[in-house]
């Protein structure tokens, strides 16, 4: 393959809490329909953190074979059945390609986590041989990639991206770099399901969770009193193709991955800027294009004021006041963590296709200073051809990614 | 120190590490090997702590090898169960 091999995604699978599958999913959040809810969970009771974005309990279980349920954890069972989906929308069975053409690189920020909590416990309250065997492949951060790799084959270049929320743009741009060196398909993409007590008693410490109980007012950022995000579990899987061959085996693609970039913030005190806005420069600079090429971002949206106002900050330098329409769907599921920035591409995809950007929900009211044009409760159709979606992981991660609508005169969603 | 039957043996499979369409543990795979049935090393090594914590007797990682059938299986831990409730070796 040339350096000009371009990355095309050609299949999408959503497992998300206000929808499962793509249809499911696209239908809620056009219509601004929150899947944010009183966290169900009975083992969270009396936590300080209230609400939370559920996928319910029963997906996927029934479809995954128990010889695979039993070693994985609940966030390899959401990503291995929204592989299945995003498989099955692309068109493309594995054992068609060669099985060194076919990769994996997923995103994951904490693992199997509630199947290690499980296993901890027996530890401490029963002994070390209670520990069950699987714990050995069930929680690391690259279990989702490696179950992947074995169930469909997949001996591809395979890796797993651990940087938080932006995990799944990372994810996507180590799979675009694998396809310009020659790797055909990448299945790529991160879910999350960490909800378990040991996972929030993780959250906790962060001090970015808000503590609201009303569901529909809990998240609400850029709003001048945000308190704080909802984590929610789920995530997207998407297939990405070297876009030549994709188009030669009749695949019709929902964009191009066109530009990405990472950086990292200063260590706290510092004087030195956040690195978000050098980000969303260089994904610019990597895509080729200006500013005003960008008909809509996909907002981190933190949502506690002193990191809502650099984002702002940074749209706002790069874009002008007011420069480009904004908008937060995840304000409908939650920050899903490795899953976030995954399902934000897939939902720029989708926006790509319809023409149409999708609601915030929740905020009512955007800080006067942060001059943001946000798209609030309604959505808002668009002529799209260029889609820019930021991402910032705990720690200082960020990362921003641009997505172009495929070529109009070749066929497309 | 309770018996291993058959039945046992298949529900801790089941239990512990699984079982596919193709080979349901309810039809005729009592002298199937394990590794026939689809399990693998890791599989076998959660099965034999399972059988060891139920059963309450000391079984080594080499009692139950992946090429053994579960009628083997079944006849190698009882035979070791055996021995250790006579208290020899």
């Amino acid at each position: 393959m040339t350096a000009s091999a371009q990355t095309v995604v050609t299949g999408l699978g959503i497992v998300a809490p206000n929808g499962i599958g793509t249809a499911d999913y696209w239908a809620a959040t056009q219509a601004g329909r929150s899947g944010i809810g009183e966290i169900r969970r009975p083992d969270t009771v009396g936590y300080p953190v209230r609400c939370a974005g559920e996928v319910p309990a029963d997906v996927p279980v029934t479809s995954l074979p128990s010889r695979l349920r039993v070693q994985t954890d609940r966030w390899t069972h959401l990503a291995l059945y929204a592989a299945d989906l995003a498989l099955a929308d692309a068109g493309l069975e594995p054992a068609s390609l060669p099985d060194y053409e076919f990769g994996v690189v997923t995103a994951s920020a904490s693992g199997g986590n509630e199947f290690g909590q499980r296993e901890i416990q027996r530890l401490w309250s029963q002994g070390p041989e209670f520990v069950g065997t699987y714990q050995s492949i069930a929680w690391f951060y690259a279990a989702t990639t490696g179950q992947l790799s074995i169930r469909h084959g997949l001996r591809g270049p395979c890796g797993v991206v651990v940087s938080e929320q932006s995990g799944g743009l990372d994810a996507l741009a180590h799979a675009r770099r694998a396809v310009r060196r020659g790797t055909r398909a990448v299945l790529t993409g991160g879910t999350e399901a960490a909800l378990s007590p040991y996972a929030f008693v993780c959250l906790f410490a962060s001090g970015l969770l808000t503590r609201a109980a009303d569901p529909t007012c809990a998240y609400r950022p850029f709003e001048p009193d945000a308190d704080g995000y909802v984590p929610g579990e789920g995530g997207a899987i998407l297939v990405v193709e070297e876009a030549a061959a994709a188009a030669a085996r009749g695949a019709t693609p929902y964009g191009f991955v066109a530009g990405h970039a990472a950086t990292f913030d200063p260590p706290p005190g510092s004087s030195r800027p956040s690195g978000l806005r050098r980000a969303v420069e260089l994904a610019l600079a990597d895509a080729g294009i200006g500013p005003t090429e960008v008909d809509v971002v996909f907002a981190d949206a933190a949502g506690t004021p002193r990191l809502d106002e650099v984002e702002a900050a940074a749209l706002a330098a790069v874009f002008g006041p007011f420069g480009v329409p904004v908008t937060a769907p995840k304000t409908m599921v939650g920050r899903l963590a490795a899953g976030g920035a995954a399902l934000d591409v897939a939902t720029a995809l989708l926006s790509l296709r319809d023409q149409a950007i999708p609601p915030t929900v929740g905020t009512r009211r955007v800080a006067d200073g942060y001059r943001l044009d946000l798209v609030l409760d309604e959505p808002r159709p668009a002529r799209l051809r260029t889609a820019m979606v930021l991402a910032r992981g705990f720690g200082g991660f960020n990362a921003a990614a641009v997505l172009r609508a495929p070529d109009p005169h070749l066929p497309s969603r | 120190m309770s018996r291993l039957r058959m039945d046992d043996l298949k529900r801790i499979m089941a239990e512990s590490a699984g079982e596919t369409e193709a080979t349901r543990l309810d039809g005729p795979v009592d002298d199937r090997s394990f590794e026939e049935l689809g399990y693998d090393s890791l599989a076998l090594l959660e099965i034999v702590a399972r059988v060891r914590q139920e059963l309450g007797v000391k079984l080594d990682d080499d009692t139950v090898h992946l090429d053994d059938t579960l009628r083997q299986a079944v006849e190698q831990i009882e035979d070791v169960a055996a021995r250790q409730q006579a208290g020899r070796p």
